[in-house]
């Protein structure tokens, strides 16, 4: 039976690389979750039959619980909302991975030093990340709205991290299992994970999830030392790394390092760098926006995060549509930052059926402003800010950022005059070739789609 | 049992494989991949079972029950989300 079950997690491991690798073209992309699905029923089941197993009750129970949950919410939740919703189940896994190091310390029964040390960064990290995520998931559900800041919270977070490290330090040495400690050991590491995540901004965020997820991935191969776990193991260190090369990739998308997110605070020089832009913002109603449009040879659509908000990319679908049946090329550019994670807007108008191959990102679309007649900007702001290009002072200077400048018109769908998620002015709302349509996103491009129907 | 250097190693390779398999992903499947990584340590719950099969008294009983609890959600909750998100990816040439 032993040799069974080994055999099983071997397998497991494979179809999981081979999942991850099909979910990394969009081609296979749907196959390789199920491919990776098969894997875990297989890992699953099996364990069933480990030896020596007792409270098969329990267990079943807890599942039934955990992933009955779990199912319901994971089918219910909006696509918008799905990066808090990988926050959470992120964080479950960092939890569940911190709690099966605290019934091996429990256990006391360790091999080696080495089995030891493991299991204690394992609950270490796990634990941080179970408790930032939540953290994470408050922010983007907008339970928390603003940063959480304090003089001198670094040097309160370092000492906070610092004491954790050195109670888990204590259960190396002293190899004393008494509850105290290791009470105290998860009691500070879990709130370390919660000051950690506190001060980091709304815009941040998606970074501080991708590095949660890896550093789950990582506390999940420990614990798999710790068991012997091959299959765990391979997941977890696939996930760890793979996960830090997307978090360097997004930090990059948004030209920030990784210690950066971390360890400043990004909103609060935001109001200091916003002085006043020169010029004033100019107004056009739809019915001329529409029909600007409709006689252009080609219109570049860059939809953000307020898009998604105001519900608009079934309207936004409609309209390219219109467009297109009138001869007019469409194109949408996407920011590695449009939504809330990078490939999240693809997420949000792929629901709206509108196909990827119409989506380009930054670096393909980025040279094709220049012979745009008219870029539609709805919902979004920072990501087409000229000032990241002009304004060293400026703190989102350097970021790269779709040039919607350079289009011969830009229409900007807006709510109102406010500013956007970094707090930051947006000189392009300003600019000589600008007009604003203020309104609600799901109305005005109904009354674009109206215009252009009626012309 | 897995030890010593050979545990290094598969440590290595995994790591490797993991850094390879997304070096070359677009971005538009940056979150639906992020997803998908989410859900494979969901594999969490084979240890979490095991933890609490070879759990003994109440309180790692209670807390192995809450790891049980939460590798299922993890697992449970990183497949429907991801394949509610994969499932959206069509091209304007394929079916529809």
């Amino acid at each position: 039976m032993d040799n069974i079950i080994e055999i099983s997690y071997f397998v497991a491991a494979i179809l999981f690389i081979v999942g991850l690798r099909r979910m990394s073209s969009p081609v296979t992309a749907r196959g390789g979750i199920v491919w990776a699905g098969i894997g875990m029923l297989v890992a699953t089941l099996i364990t069933f039959f480990y030896p020596g197993m007792e409270n098969y009750l329990l267990i079943t129970v807890a599942i039934a619980i955990g992933g009955g949950l779990a199912l319901w919410s994971g089918k219910k939740v909006a696509m918008t909302d799905m990066p808090q919703m990988i926050a959470l189940y992120n964080g479950m896994g960092g939890g569940a991975a911190g709690a099966i190091a605290a019934v091996e310390l429990l256990r006391g029964e360790f091999h080696s030093t080495t089995f030891l040390t493991l299991a204690v960064l394992g609950a270490l990290i796990g634990s941080i990340s179970f408790s930032g995520s939540l953290i994470a998931f408050a922010k983007l559900q907008g339970w928390m709205r603003r940063p959480m800041r304090f003089p001198g919270q670094q040097i309160f977070n370092v000492s906070v991290f610092l004491a954790a490290v050195a109670l888990g330090g204590v259960l190396l040495t002293s190899a004393d299992f008494s509850g105290t400690v290791i009470l105290g050991f998860f009691v500070l590491a879990l709130a370390y994970g919660i000051f950690m995540a506190m001060p980091i901004g709304g815009a941040d965020m998606p970074v501080v999830i991708s590095l949660f997820n890896a550093l789950t991935g990582l506390a999940v191969a420990f614990e798999g030392f710790v068991l012997g776990n091959a299959a765990m193991i391979i997941a977890g260190t696939v996930v760890g790394s793979a996960g830090t090369l997307l978090t360097q990739l997004m930090a990059r998308a948004m030209n920030r390092s990784i210690g950066n997110v971390l360890f400043s605070s990004f909103g609060a020089t935001g109001d200091a760098g916003g002085e006043a832009v020169a010029g004033s913002m100019k107004p056009i109603d739809a019915a001329d926006a529409g029909i600007m449009m409709a006689y252009a040879k080609k219109v570049i659509i860059i939809p953000g995060y307020g898009m998604a908000v105001a519900q608009a990319q079934h309207k936004i679908k409609e309209l390219m549509e219109q467009l297109l049946a009138r001869g007019v090329d469409v194109k949408f550019a996407i920011h590695p930052v449009a939504g809330r994670m990078p490939g999240h807007m693809n997420v949000l108008l792929a629901e709206a059926d509108v196909p990827y191959d119409r989506l380009y990102d930054l670096d393909e679309i980025n040279s094709e402003f220049a012979q745009a007649d008219v870029a539609l900007v709805i919902g979004a702001n920072d990501v087409v800010n000229p000032t990241a290009r002009s304004n060293p002072d400026s703190p989102i200077y350097g970021m790269p950022i779709l040039n919607a400048d350079y289009a011969q018109n830009v229409i900007v769908i807006k709510r109102g005059q406010g500013k956007g998620f970094s707090g930051v002015e947006n000189a392009l709302f300003f600019a000589d070739n600008t007009r604003m349509l203020y309104g609600d996103g799901q109305a005005m491009v109904g009354e674009l789609i109206h215009s252009i129907k009626t012309l | 049992m897995i030890e010593g250097i050979t545990a290094l190693y598969i440590f290595m390779l995994a790591a490797f494989t993991g850094y390879e398999v997304i070096g070359r992903v677009p971005v538009i499947l940056h979150t639906p991949l992020m997803s998908g990584s989410n859900f494979v340590h969901g594999i969490v719950l084979v240890g979490a079972m095991v933890a609490m099969g070879h759990a003994h008294g109440p309180l790692e009983q209670l807390i192995g029950f809450l790891g049980v609890m939460l590798a299922a959600g993890n697992a449970v909750g990183g497949y429907v989300v991801t394949e509610r998100m994969l499932e959206m990816f069509k091209s304007s040439k394929g079916k529809n």
